[in-house]
């Protein structure tokens, strides 16, 4: 295979492996346009690890950096990050499938997290994102069939005066509803920008 | 004073005034704003302002804590009013800057609060309910300052008591005053800061480690992201004065990755600290020399434990440590440190400079000082509230918060966090005061106080606190990490229903194991949510367990990611993934790793 495609997938067992049954997850999203080749994810990822702002490089901090420029964590990045603090790919391997905030396939074109901290569901949080999974025709968090958008529960996006809260392309927009984030969900994924 | 400060003092002056020369629009942004929608609100002044040709500067500013009305936008024109304008939007920019900025008019119709001044028919901003009991300390220049400029927080007084200790306190008495401030730590355990620094103090070691604590994974608090968002400097300043007070050599600010704002902030503070000598070797001219740097974390809950937060910083699994041995003794790299939460350091610069007794003035005996409470749920004026301790719940709650926004009745306040509990209506009158909290079994924790009225199912708001606990769970002790899931799932069936006999006494059981078997609190307090709820609204539980009255409970689904692999988005649990870093060197293992 190559280093494009990530490797969930790569192995037969890999999909039977997948609890829950979904297992298309390996596979690069069709509309993701040409996949990069996996030098060109290293070399990516080499640069980000080596730019990365902060003095103290850990494989935590190069992970970062790296899944910051690819937005996931393909094999040559795991093992990128891992060289870069001197550890074992396996070591490097057990930080990144730690902290849920990674993800090791490419990611839609667009993202959407919905917040499901206690003040967001108060405020009505699982309405939202039920029915935001339902129209993606989703049954929960994950990405759609077509590679449009990835939807992922947060568990605190830090803004609960303006709950219920939502982001966008990583841009924050708060007192959501139902209505609103489906209108603004399509807003988004027809390729109009913000609000 | 230091010649070094000196010069620095002089030069924040003279920009300060000249800041004040001409009209300043100052527009809150960073996380809150831009939930609110400040960013298009800001586009449109910066519009409005080019094309009207008007001379004025325009800065992103900090949230003010008044949340009910972001997005808020400040307008100072010298010689004439300033006034904050609530819930702006875009449409109202050109009015704005026509009126107020060319004009010198405040626009009254407009404008939520005066500011040291008077205009007619608005009220002052001391003067809105939500301001009247507060006193700042800690966020005492949120929405003030552009938080990326280093002069503005100077000219505020920033810096001084850095200054103060350096040229005139020395070591000791710079930790002796923090000691007498009676200043306890605002991350929950409310421990007393000058004994906690005075244990790393009294460790020789010529390397050592403050780390300041902004994990704040705690759903509902958000108060030391708004200290980096609004005046990063302030925590700048406390954390030097902790490393000079006990002898450290660095800093690390620990926050968690994708909080852009607050990030972006705080390093772009710590450039401006060492571009003018305010970190690095030799800090004010001084010979005590300081590094700090900004360390990010995956998202991770247990990271906030102050073991867990140190295998983080060394790039590991965010899992606790045994202790002892406690981190003044080794901490994070082995090295000698003191963990103490954002909002505790943030106090200590104005400590320093006004002094022990000015602190204690403030608040009560046993708990100096203010309360930073973040507001949020059922409210009608949610936001953040900096308050003497002192004051009662119900004030924060009905004076400042404005209660419930369609005025139905309370019913109770989650509070300290998802291994807080709940604190019924019949007991708002409680004082803010950590002892006195903690007697009555209420944890102030980190601050977050989520408002529900009387609509609300306490057993619901159980269930997704629990769902988070569960998920948060690190999986080092076995304890928690199945406990956890216990309790998750008997509290799914309870609010589904479909509870069965014994279901109380089973959570129970599982519950003190928790607590007896667990490294850290994540573990030792998981139970206390359940606890706390069944405690105050026991009746609840039994309804649903037995048939009765009881709050409607809807559907629940939580995230698929768990410690236990991250599946995210698809799925790419570790069982599949390890399979194929085999297959990748070693085709041969490859198949046999296949068959598992």
């Amino acid at each position: 295979m190559s280093g494009g495609e990530s490797w969930g997938a790569a192995h037969p067992a890999a999909g039977a492996a997948m609890s829950g049954g979904e297992s298309r997850g390996g596979a690069a999203h069709p509309a993701a346009g040409a996949a990069p080749s996996g030098a060109e994810l290293r070399e990516r990822a080499r640069r980000a690890i080596a730019e990365q702002p902060g003095k103290t490089v850990t494989v935590l901090s190069s992970l970062l950096a790296a899944q910051d420029e690819l937005h996931y964590l393909p094999f040559e990045a795991i093992e990128e990050a891992a060289m870069s603090a001197g550890a074992s790919v396996n070591e490097a391997w057990g930080v990144a499938s730690f902290y849920p905030n990674f993800r090791f396939t490419p990611p839609a074109r667009h993202s959407v997290e919905v917040c499901w901290g206690p003040t967001c569901h108060v405020l009505g949080a699982q309405p939202i994102l039920q029915g935001l999974a339902r129209h993606l025709g989703l049954d929960g968090e994950g990405d759609t069939e077509d590679g449009s958008v990835s939807l992922k529960f947060n568990t605190c996006l830090g803004v609960c005066p303006h709950a219920p809260a939502m982001s966008f392309d990583h841009q924050l927009a708060g007192r959501m509803s139902l209505d609103a984030a489906v209108s603004r969900l399509e807003r988004v994924r027809s390729g109009e920008q913000g609000a | 004073m230091t010649e070094a400060y000196e010069a620095l003092r002089m030069r924040a002056a003279e920009r300060w005034d000249a800041l004040h020369a001409k009209p300043w629009i100052r527009v809150g942004t960073g996380l809150m704003g831009e939930a609110a929608g400040a960013p298009e609100v800001l586009a449109a002044l910066r519009e409005a302002v080019a094309r009207s040709g008007a001379d004025a500067a325009i800065s992103e500013v900090g949230t003010r804590g008044l949340c009910y009305a972001e997005p808020l936008v400040d307008v100072f024109v010298p010689g004439g009013p300033r006034a904050l304008y609530g819930n702006a939007a875009p449409e109202q920019a050109a009015v704005i800057v026509e009126r107020h900025v060319r004009g010198g008019e405040a626009v009254a119709e407009l404008a939520l609060a005066s500011v040291d001044c008077d205009v007619a028919g608005v009220p002052r901003l001391e003067d809105l309910p939500m301001m009247r009991r507060q006193v700042r300390v800690a966020l005492r220049n949120a929405g003030e300052i552009d938080p990326g400029d280093l002069d503005q927080y100077v000219a505020r007084g920033g810096f001084a008591g850095l200054n103060r200790a350096l040229s005139e306190l020395g070591r000791e008495r710079t930790l002796e005053e923090v000691k007498n401030s009676g200043l306890r730590g605002r991350g929950g355990a409310a421990f007393s800061t000058g004994m906690k620094w005075s244990f790393l103090a009294g460790n020789p070691a010529p390397e050592k480690y403050i780390l300041c604590n902004c994990e704040e994974g705690d759903p509902g608090a958000f108060n030391d992201k708004t200290v980096l968002e609004t005046d990063p400097f302030t925590l700048i300043e406390g954390c030097v004065i902790a490393g000079y007070a006990t002898g450290a050599s660095n800093g690390i600010v620990f926050i968690r990755h994708g909080h852009d704002a607050p990030i972006d902030r705080t390093r772009a503070a710590i450039a401006a600290c060492y571009e003018n000598g305010l970190l690095g070797s030799g800090v004010l001219g001084s010979n005590f020399s300081f590094e700090m740097d900004v360390s990010l974390v995956g998202e991770s809950y247990v990271a906030g434990e102050e073991t867990a937060l140190m295998e983080a910083i060394e790039g590991k699994r965010s899992m606790p440590r045994f202790r002892p041995p406690f981190p003044a003794a080794y901490g994070v790299w082995g090295k000698p440190s003191n963990i103490n939460n954002i909002k505790t350091l943030s106090y200590a610069p104005e400590i320093v400079r006004r002094g022990a007794e000015w602190f204690k003035e403030i608040g009560t005996e046993k708990s100096s000082g203010t309360a930073i409470a973040c507001l949020s749920g059922d409210i009608r004026r949610p936001g953040l509230v900096e308050v003497p301790f002192g004051v009662t719940v119900r004030q924060i709650v009905e004076e400042l918060g404005g209660g419930d926004p369609e005025g139905k009745g309370l019913k109770f306040l989650q509070t300290g966090g998802p291994l807080g509990g709940v604190l019924p209506a019949e007991q708002f009158d409680m004082t803010l005061d950590f002892d006195e909290m903690a007697g009555a079994g209420a944890m102030f924790g980190s601050g977050g106080l989520i408002v529900c009225n009387e609509e609300r199912s306490v057993v619901d708001l159980t269930r997704t606190l629990l769902a988070f606990d569960q998920m948060e769970s690190c999986g080092k002790c076995f304890p928690c990490r199945l406990g956890m899931s216990h309790l998750l799932e008997i509290l799914e069936r309870i609010a589904d229903g479909t509870g069965r006999d014994g279901d109380m006494e089973l959570m129970e059981r599982v519950g003190l194991n928790m607590r007896g078997g667990s490294l850290c609190g994540h573990g030792q307090l998981g139970y206390n949510p359940v606890a706390s709820a069944v405690r105050f609204f026991g009746g609840e539980f039994r309804a649903r367990l037995e048939g009765g009255e009881a709050p409607p409970i809807g559907s629940f689904v939580g995230p698929k990611a768990t410690r236990r692999g991250a599946q995210m988005s698809g799925g790419t649990p570790t069982a599949s993934v390890k399979v194929d870093f085999v297959s990748r060197m070693e085709p041969a293992a490859a198949a046999a790793g296949g068959a598992r």
